[in-house]
């Protein structure tokens, strides 16, 4: 292999080792594709997925950073190349008036990596995930030949949310959301208990677009602090002047994040929290504060993060709350701890969102029994009916996927058409069995 | 793949179904291995084994594997690497042999423990280098470097599979595969039963525990009982009045 670079997603876990390229110009992908090697090929971004999606050892991985160009916006939409990050999406198009449809908790991510992940943000209940709001793609096929799909073809629908396995994601063209100011409203309600988290929850959601839920976990009630907000419509000008916080500041403790550690930032957040506020906060601030520290994952130490994050149906909040009990009880601790209701899924065979009660976890890697804990709660969450985002998973059994994801039989059967020399490969793809 | 806490899904048993590549194989598969091979001669141990791998769970193949065919070794190894990735091969064929110093006998003994044993490893390893991920475990033995006159036969083909696994070892670094060399020490087994078990016997359980760990911590060599590698520097003749 002439490149050999060992890769890991963002939690640092399952390093693999692959010949790392960069195409700049379709025609090279489209070359690649054609001479693929037994091991295959798999896209990646900016490597934001935690686990193993963007690996492929022994094969190739292609970055396609490369590929980063945003045409004009016209109606409200724009054509973008797919390896944009929506952080540059940002810089470029919220001085005009305009933000991605969808912004989840990282700008570091690009929109072939959105589409590909069906990824989701706080406004999900409201307008739902990437994949609804991408009217066309271009997918880069097993056969070296570019198709543009719209939501007429089913191979959108295994492309939404298909992990890169259906073909390499070249462009899309996404419906822009429009914005007054660049400002953001935020309200902040503090409850005392899980049950009160989630009835402030539901509540705001009638009355906010963005809406999410930080719950202590290790607390003894699951309380939390609950956020609801909306664009600022007047006063402040449009500006986006964050920066990417590519650089890791050189004093970054490695492995500052332990159990001690972890529960006293917690009950901070929750001490210091007012029991209702009203503030107008950037964009950037509201959305995206971890953007604020470069590698940030290098927090948990060398064995890295495991996130853990599922879904269950609404109706499913005994089982929600069953869950953060257990996790309590086991002295796992999470150091952000995010509750979500989702609204409608996109339609995308393997898109994670589906209406219900989302919760996101991190734990370091090496926190004891975490394997063990795990798989209890993949059960517990598959017996309700729900299922893990493949977008962070790095550690389910791969038997409990086909009864989380009933997408996933057609999925495998249309992948095995589409690309009988199995071209499209990652190691995601191949501990999953996808 | 192995997943975030490196535990593997699919494991190659070389060689049939020992105690203790089965006691592995159990333990394994109570976590995440999946997909199990055994490759071996086809027999009731063989389908045995391979029953009691399905009912713990796990997807069982069966491959013909003859230790004394080394030209089919490519062939046979090499097929199961095709259907899917392997994330960690045990080789684990042996053959104790007797006493008597029959030279066609002490021929099988090399056949089995070092020559099939190495080019059943070399296949594995050369796949493994191409999935550029992968666990090679040979089972050696405590005798290869402390032959008897009861066992000197098998030692001295252990002796050299336990070079050659850990010359290997050295000529993958960087590539992505880990080749751990196993060293029990006088293991209680079907095979053992009768004999008087000497000081530090050990169980095929401790030696799956200690495989286990091994490959989590990615060890090059594995002593069971762990001792045994602190004695191995007495001198030899108090070390085998120990250890049997």
């Amino acid at each position: 292999m002439a490149n050999k670079t060992i890769l890991t997603g963002w939690g640092r876990t399952s390093p693999s080792v692959a010949e790392l390229l960069r195409p700049e110009e379709e025609a090279e992908l489209a070359a690649l594709v054609l001479a693929s090697g037994g091991r295959g090929m798999i896209a990646r971004g900016l490597g934001r997925s935690y686990g193993d999606p963007a690996q492929n050892a022994g094969g190739l991985v292609l970055d396609m950073t490369g590929l980063a160009a945003i045409g004009p916006v016209r109606d409200g939409y724009v054509t973008v190349e797919a390896g944009v990050s929506l952080h540059r999406l940002m810089r470029e198009l919220v001085p005009e008036g305009w933000v991605p449809p969808v912004i989840p908790a990282t700008r570091q991510v690009t929109v072939g990596g959105a589409v590909a992940a069906d990824i989701h943000g706080r406004n999900h209940h409201a307008d739902g995930s990437f994949g609804s709001h991408v009217t066309a793609l271009d997918l880069l096929g097993a056969d070296g030949v570019t198709r543009t799909l719209t939501h007429d073809d089913p191979d959108f629908w295994a492309t939404v949310g298909g992990m890169g396995l259906t073909g390499v994601i070249t462009k899309a063209t996404l419906r822009l959301t429009p914005i007054e100011t660049s400002r953001m409203i935020v309200n902040t309600y503090k409850c005392r208990d899980l049950d009160a988290v989630m009835t402030r929850l539901a509540e705001c959601d009638a009355t906010h677009r963005y809406t999410a839920a930080w719950i202590d976990c290790l607390s003894a009630h699951g309380r939390g602090v609950v956020e609801g907000a909306d664009h600022a419509r007047q006063g402040a000008a449009r500006s986006f002047r964050a920066r990417p916080f590519e650089a890791s500041p050189g004093f970054l403790p490695v492995g500052l994040l332990n159990r001690h550690t972890t529960g006293l930032a917690n009950k901070a957040v929750y001490v210091t929290a007012k029991r209702e506020s009203v503030q107008v906060r950037p964009l950037a601030s509201f959305f995206h504060p971890l953007d604020r520290v470069g590698h940030w994952n290098r927090l948990y130490g060398p064995r890295g993060l495991v996130q853990y994050q599922f879904v269950v149906p609404l109706g499913a909040e005994q089982t929600l709350m069953k869950i953060v009990e257990r996790i309590r009880r086991s002295h796992a601790a999470s150091f952000q701890t995010v509750l979500k209701r989702f609204g409608p899924g996109s339609g995308g065979w393997l898109s994670f969102p589906t209406p219900g009660w989302s919760l996101a976890l991190d734990f370091p890697t090496s926190t004891k029994g975490l394997a063990w804990l795990l798989d209890r709660l993949d059960e517990l969450v598959a017996e309700a009916g729900g299922r893990v985002y493949l977008a962070k998973d790095s550690r389910l059994r791969p038997e409990l996927l086909p009864v989380m994801y009933p997408g996933l039989a057609a999925f495998r059967e249309r992948r095995r058409e589409l690309d009988p020399r199995l071209v499209f490969q990652s190691d995601l793809a191949r501990r999953l069995s996808l | 793949m192995k997943n975030a806490f490196g535990e593997p899904q699919s494991l190659l048993l070389v060689g049939g179904a020992s105690d203790i590549a089965m006691a592995t194989a159990m333990r394994l598969v109570r976590r995440r291995v999946h997909r199990v091979i055994l490759a071996g001669r086809p027999s009731p141990a063989r389908d045995a084994a391979a029953i009691r791998l399905a009912e713990a769970g796990a997807t069982v193949e069966t491959a013909d594997f003859d230790a004394f065919r080394v030209e089919e070794h490519a062939k046979v190894i090499g097929d199961v690497f095709a259907t899917g990735d392997v994330d960690v091969a045990l080789v684990a064929c042996g053959l104790l042999g007797d006493t008597d110093l029959d030279p066609l006998k002490a021929a099988d003994v090399a056949m089995v423990n070092y020559v099939g044993a190495m080019t059943a490893a070399l296949v594995c390893a050369e796949a493994m280098r191409r999935q550029t991920h992968g666990a090679l475990v040979v089972f050696s033995s405590v005798s290869a470097g402390q032959p008897s006159p009861a066992d000197f036969l098998y030692a001295s083909a252990k002796s050299g599979l336990d070079t050659f696994a850990r010359g290997l070892a050295g000529a993958l670094r960087g590539s992505g595969v880990h080749v751990m060399v196993v060293r029990p020490g006088f293991v209680r087994t079907k095979l053992t039963k009768g004999v008087n078990p000497p000081a530090f016997a050990t169980s095929p359980e401790t030696v799956a525990g200690a495989i286990l760990d091994g490959l989590r911590a990615k060890t090059q060599v594995v002593w069971v009982p762990g001792i045994l590698g602190q004695l191995m520097r007495l001198p030899g003749s108090i070390m085998r009045r120990i250890t049997g």
